[in-house]
């Protein structure tokens, strides 16, 4: 017996029933391809091209094709390298610690974010490997012995404790992913029509029945994985912030770092979700299973990082002033006030003032204002990372090496060549692969959907009574 | 040899939760039973055993986690000492971050491809399903009908009066 609770919303609205959910998700899989899908495909197209071309020139003249100088080492890749990692976070925290946490809202929106991980994991890894210069050589950092190299890897080093990160961090979330699909191919097997789709999707769904045993194992299988991507989400970014943090660079040596990382990871993470999850309803008609419900419990999350990144703004400047470190100080002083002001003040409107807004139950009840703030926590969590990178480089110790940083066109073009990237991978996703997780969802509709808000209606299209016929199990 | 089974059709997952109860109170084995998603409380009227899944994933864990450690000392410390940052040539707290993520990854993948290989799950052109409602919107419940039984009517009344909105017999071809 599931207590119905009258304050609760449901989380699946309209009335729908098993077979619904298997028509409604499937039915952007089964189509064909539509014209507004081909646009925006086309659209991404340009941007990967952009990309393409970009790595070409960087490739073939070098990482002096990057606006980086010898003051500023790091920079713009760095910059969206963390930006793209971070955003990640949001698709774990919602199929794990969410699931950990038994929070069902994550069932309709957990398959899209942690594609949205994937994709993100992609784009974040194209900049370190293109920063080697000569990203052939990629394997030389994993632990191989000295004929390829001279020595073994440094295992001190936070750079090689990021291959392993987020390495394991891609691996163990698209296995994760793939368990998740495994029994919604079958269902998009069973009802395929064409023999190339039956084959494709029969191969994809590995010989998935649904038996009791398989549902069972898979349940124990998704609570593991859970368990351990919920450790790992955290160890990724707080050994992103290690790269910063062990360093001696004045702005980067702070212990606050790891926490203040992965609240701000959290954070634009769900920000694109949001981006992400809004279009997604609109354009396969999701909306009795993305609900507005749904966008005000991300919008609550959102609040809290964002709070908690704005906290950790303040401890920061305050722990500067407060350690006497002229050093210290001075990068603080010239991060808000030098000539990269304009970043940092991006970076605390966007970040800090803007999820206030929040507060306000309309505000986070309305499409239209999520996703204008949600793409302005996207742009202040870029700023935060660029604030952080250059403006603790550009002025270090020696004034006579001070410099600016400013990206060269190759530079921009990397960037919005991993959007593009990011993009195409999403909308193929989009189309072939079911955005929304059906077996999860069917899972909770007898608990969450409207239909149990109304005793008159039942949820299987037959007309039969079924409430009086409940199971009690006590052995 | 052909296997023939008597199918079950369900509409409700409380219904079918009662039905399976009383039908093995009744003394008739059931096969298996197949679902669109995992029905809770399935496992203990079928009579399923907790997976040992989890303690697949620690031992594979446990490797990770010495695996990494001994890699590392011996890498660091043995093979090829060198002086960084004047810390000694095994300094542990420096290997923690290897030693978590490899022992993530052990635990992750040793698990997972346990579970395929006992679930056997693997990709394949063609894949026998007893009822193709059975990922979309029915529970099926799957009765072996023994060797020489030709009347199935008691079978069918079984399933009937617990519920079964449908009653199909299927032959597989082993």
């Amino acid at each position: 017996m599931q207590h119905v609770s009258p304050i609760r919303e449901p989380l699946v609205t309209g009335g729908k029933t098993y077979h619904d959910i298997t028509e409604d998700v499937c039915r952007q899989v089964e189509a064909k391809p539509n014209a507004r899908w081909a646009a925006a495909l086309a659209v991404s197209l340009v941007g990967l091209a952009i990309f393409m071309y970009s790595v070409y020139r960087t490739l073939w003249f070098g990482i002096g094709e990057w606006g980086l100088n010898k003051t500023v080492g790091w920079a713009w890749d760095i910059t969206n390298f963390v930006w793209w990692v971070g955003i990640g976070h949001a698709g774990t925290l919602i199929s794990a610690i969410l699931l950990l946490f038994r929070q069902k809202w994550r069932t309709s929106i957990n398959r899209a974010a942690e594609a949205m991980t994937i994709f993100a994991v992609i784009c974040a890894a194209m900049f370190p490997v293109l920063h080697m210069g000569r990203p052939w050589l990629a394997y030389w950092v994993l632990p191989l012995p000295n004929t390829f190299g001279s020595l073994w890897v440094n295992f001190n080093s936070p750079l090689l404790w990021d291959v392993f990160a987020i390495s394991t961090y891609f691996s163990v979330s698209l296995v994760f992913w793939y368990i998740g699909l495994i029994p919604d191919f079958a269902t998009i097997r069973d009802r395929a029509t064409g023999p190339i789709a039956r084959r494709a999707y029969s191969v994809l769904s590995f010989g998935w029945t649904g038996s009791a045993k398989a549902w069972s194992r898979y349940e124990t299988v998704s609570l593991i994985l859970a368990g351990l991507a919920t450790p790992l989400v955290l160890s990724v970014h707080t050994i992103v912030s290690m790269d910063f943090a062990t360093s001696v660079i004045p702005g980067w040596h702070t212990t606050i770092f790891p926490p203040y990382f992965v609240a701000g990871a959290i954070f634009s993470g769900f920000a694109m979700v949001l981006t992400l999850m809004i279009i997604t309803r609109k354009t396969f008609k999701l909306e009795h299973y993305i609900t507005l419900e749904h966008v005000e419990s991300m919008n609550k999350v959102i609040i809290l990082t964002g709070s908690i990144v704005g906290i950790a703004y303040t401890t920061e400047f305050f722990i500067a002033w407060y350690s006497g470190v002229e050093y210290e100080q001075y990068a603080f002083i010239n991060r808000a006030f030098g000539p990269y002001w304009w970043a940092y003040w991006s970076m605390m409107t966007c970040n800090v003032i803007t999820p206030q807004l929040f507060w306000f139950r309309k505000i986070r009840r309305s499409l239209t204002a999520t996703f204008i703030i949600s793409i302005f926590v996207n742009i202040g969590m870029w700023f935060e990372r660029f604030v952080i990178i250059v403006t603790s480089l550009h002025r270090d110790y020696l004034p006579s090496s001070w410099a600016m940083f400013s990206p060269t066109m190759i530079d921009v073009g990397v960037y919005v060549g991993t959007i593009g990237l990011f993009f195409t991978l999403f909308f193929l996703f989009a189309k072939f692969f079911p955005v929304v997780n059906m077996a999860e969802v069917k899972a909770i509709l007898k608990s969450s959907s409207g239909v149990t808000h109304n005793p008159h209606k039942t949820m299987h299209g037959t007309d039969k009574d079924l409430n009086t016929n409940t199971h009690h199990s006590n052995e | 040899m052909n296997k023939k089974f008597v199918l079950g059709i369900y509409d409700d997952e409380d219904v079918l939760l009662t039905a399976i109860e009383n039908i093995r109170a009744a003394g008739t084995k059931i096969y298996d039973v197949f679902s669109p998603y995992p029905v809770h409380g399935i496992d203990d009227v079928l009579g399923i055993k907790r997976s040992r899944l989890p303690i697949v994933a620690f031992f594979c864990g446990l490797f990770g986690t010495s695996f990494a450690l001994w890699m590392q000392i011996w890498m660091l410390g043995f093979d090829w000492p060198m002086i960084i940052g004047g810390k000694p040539h095994i300094s542990l707290p420096a290997f923690i971050p290897v030693t978590f993520e490899l022992t993530v990854l052990c635990a992750a993948f040793g698990m997972v491809i346990t579970f395929f290989i006992v679930s056997k799950l693997k990709p394949s052109l063609r894949v026998n399903v007893f009822d193709k409602r059975s990922t979309d919107d029915k529970f099926v419940m799957a009765i072996e009908v023994k060797e020489g039984v030709t009347d199935l009517s008691a079978l069918n009344n079984l399933l009937r009066t617990n519920g079964a909105i449908e009653v199909n017999e299927k032959e597989v071809v082993k």
